[in-house]
């Protein structure tokens, strides 16, 4: 397992330089001289000259790399244009949220998904198999911004039992208040704030989800240990819940990890819609203001993340799955 | 070929998924027959409307026709969501083929490469390319394709190297046929069926990420009667007018599903141990 581990190690090095060069290279994929596009045509010159110092825009594009992973090996990546604090600050700032975020949507997608999937699939082609597809169905196909907007609709405009917008404190610093002894108001307030984004995101996720578990779980029972549990004459549930389902949630280990990147770019949009103050959400802003370094530590620092996670669920199927061998 | 048509005619999936899609593109197609109405013309004393029988859908903020607006739109979706997937399917078969075949260097870069590209959640990269390159819809096909091809690549590299192996492979190479010849005629031929099934629930993904990338303003820009951008216009007039942000979305929707439908029905077709589950 060391040797696995030290060989997953090894291989996520190129990729990490790879996202690097590719996060630089987004620079330079702007049409015509960056430094005028992000400032307007009617940018006076001066100003032009300094930005495209700052970006180190007059020199030759090798150096130019050569000094971009230089500073993000140093953990620099630039200077907000719009802000003047360093990127990390705010990216790291905003990366809270967009991890609570992700994190509460993962639990609605698990919750959700994988028990509606499992019973999909012990009573395939009943009407429940089939509603519960057919609602997943609609799921994935829906926007998850749109799905967003009808949740407000509904528990904001229509029902008034949730709020609109915003994080309140968000869930860390209110369980903090509550464990030094100012009470947990706070939590249920932040906890408030988060339903709807993380019911919304999760639902997609969810309806994804359940699909992969269902086919997981039927390819699961139509092996032959599972017909042996069953000659055996053991109960249909013991069958299924001891047998089956223990080898059919090894794969769908992986199915909820990679959804976790699915979740990540779907935060983005989501962020948008409930004016969540995560990474995504001061992405999309720094876009619009055409703050570029602030716009490439975002990516570069959501793509790490993003690796991270994919290398931690590779590591933990194969440590699952007595299948794989590491060699 | 008879038989296959036999075959999807009977699933379920693939014939209310075609249908669908049928419906929406002879809908974008027949756009101007279905409404007599421009879909960038103002009224505003007409504006902000709720469903009639003159405007079944309503009237948005500046009084145009939320139908026609939307059945335009599907012009727009569709037209942005195809060209990207082809230009995913032409680069992922492309690479994939190439890597399979050759194998060696070419392979060990087109993987690395994959790689690099799945180490980005597919939405934000293309949110980055655009936010890059400027929002028209050229470049959100650009970037939707861009973003694309790595599945397509990853599964004809791996029926590739089963094909390689193969009798007549084997046989055409021995009497001296050209490698590109071996590629195009005797291997792309039996890759195909995966990739249309890929490719159908693509442009899917495509209709949404295309959505996506409207409602954050990155997209197909006003006036165009893009849909996601008409869903996020919407939202300031939820209170007072919920239609406007509810049927675009409607559309996204259905046509998405559609398309999932349709490629679930191909999947069976192609996947016979699909057929069963």
């Amino acid at each position: 397992m060391l040797g696995y581990l030290a060989r997953r190690l090894v291989l996520l090095a190129p990729v990490l330089l790879g996202i690097t060069v590719g996060v630089f290279l987004l620079l330079h994929l702007i049409p015509g001289d960056p430094a005028v596009v992000l400032l307007g045509q009617d940018a006076n010159p001066a100003d032009i000259a300094r930005l495209r110092r700052i970006l180190g825009l007059d020199e030759p594009l090798i150096v130019q790399l050569g000094r971009y992973l230089g500073r993000v090996a140093r953990g620099d990546l630039g200077d907000s244009i719009f802000q003047s604090q360093p990127v990390t600050t705010i990216v790291f700032g905003a990366l809270p949220a967009t991890v609570e975020l992700a994190l509460a949507s993962l639990l609605v997608a698990v919750l959700l998904g994988v028990p509606l999937g499992v019973l999909a699939a012990v009573r395939q082609y009943s009407p429940y198999d089939y509603g519960t597809m057919l609602v997943a169905q609609v799921g994935v196909s829906m926007p998850v911004f749109w799905l967003g907007i009808l949740a407000i609709l509904l528990f904001s405009v229509q029902l008034g039992w949730l709020p609109t917008f915003g994080r309140g404190e968000g869930v860390p610093a209110a369980v903090e208040a509550g464990l030094t002894g100012e009470g947990w108001g706070a939590l249920r307030d932040a906890l408030r704030f988060l339903a709807l984004p993380a019911l919304t995101l999760g639902f997609s996720a969810a309806a994804l989800i359940s699909r992969m578990v269902r086919a997981s779980v039927l390819e699961v029972l139509g092996q032959d240990f599972v017909r042996t549990a069953r000659a055996k004459g053991l109960r249909e549930r013991t069958v299924i819940v001891r047998h089956a389902l223990r080898s059919a949630m090894i794969p769908v280990v992986t199915i909820v990890g990679l959804q976790f990147g699915y979740l990540l770019g779907g935060a983005i949009i989501t962020e948008t819609v409930f004016a969540w103050p995560g990474v995504g959400r001061l992405m999309i802003t720094a876009i619009g203001q055409r703050d570029f370094p602030l716009v490439q530590g975002a990516v570069l620092i959501l793509a790490l993340l993003f690796s991270l996670v994919n290398l931690g669920v590779d590591l933990l199927y194969a440590w699952l799955n007595p299948q794989i061998s590491y060699e | 070929m008879r038989g296959s048509l036999r075959r999807l005619w009977r699933s379920k999936s693939a014939v209310i998924g075609g249908s669908i899609v049928l419906a929406v593109v002879l809908g974008a197609v027949l756009a101007p027959v279905l409404t007599p109405d421009d879909p960038e013309a103002m009224e505003m004393t007409k504006r902000l409307e709720g469903p009639s029988w003159r405007h079944p859908m309503g009237t948005d903020q500046f009084g145009r026709d939320l139908f026609t607006r939307v059945v335009y739109g599907a012009r727009i979706s569709l037209s942005v969501a195809l060209v990207a997937v082809a230009l995913s399917v032409v680069l992922g078969v492309g690479l994939g083929l190439l890597s399979g075949y050759y194998g060696g260097t070419i392979d060990l870069l087109v993987q690395r490469l994959v790689d690099i590209f799945l180490a980005f959640p597919v939405l934000l990269l293309a949110i980055a390319l655009v936010a890059a390159l400027g929002s028209s819809p050229r470049n959100v096909v650009l970037a939707l394709g861009l973003v694309g091809w790595t599945n397509y690549a990853r599964v004809v590299r791996v029926d590739v190297l089963a094909l390689k192996g193969r009798e007549f492979v084997y046989a055409a190479r021995v009497v001296g046929v050209p490698d590109h010849r071996i590629i195009l005629r005797h291997i792309l031929p039996n890759v195909l069926s995966p990739i249309l099934v890929l490719a159908t629930l693509g442009v899917g993904y495509a209709i949404v990420a295309e959505a996506g990338l409207s409602f954050l303003g990155l997209g197909v820009q006003p006036p165009a009667p893009s849909w996601g951008w008409t869903v996020a216009f919407g939202t300031r007039f939820l209170r007072d007018a919920p239609h406007l942000s509810t049927f675009p979305g409607l559309a996204i929707m259905v046509t998405v599903v559609g398309f999932n439908l349709l490629g679930d029905g191909l999947r069976d077709l192609f996947d016979p141990r699909s057929r069963q589950r």
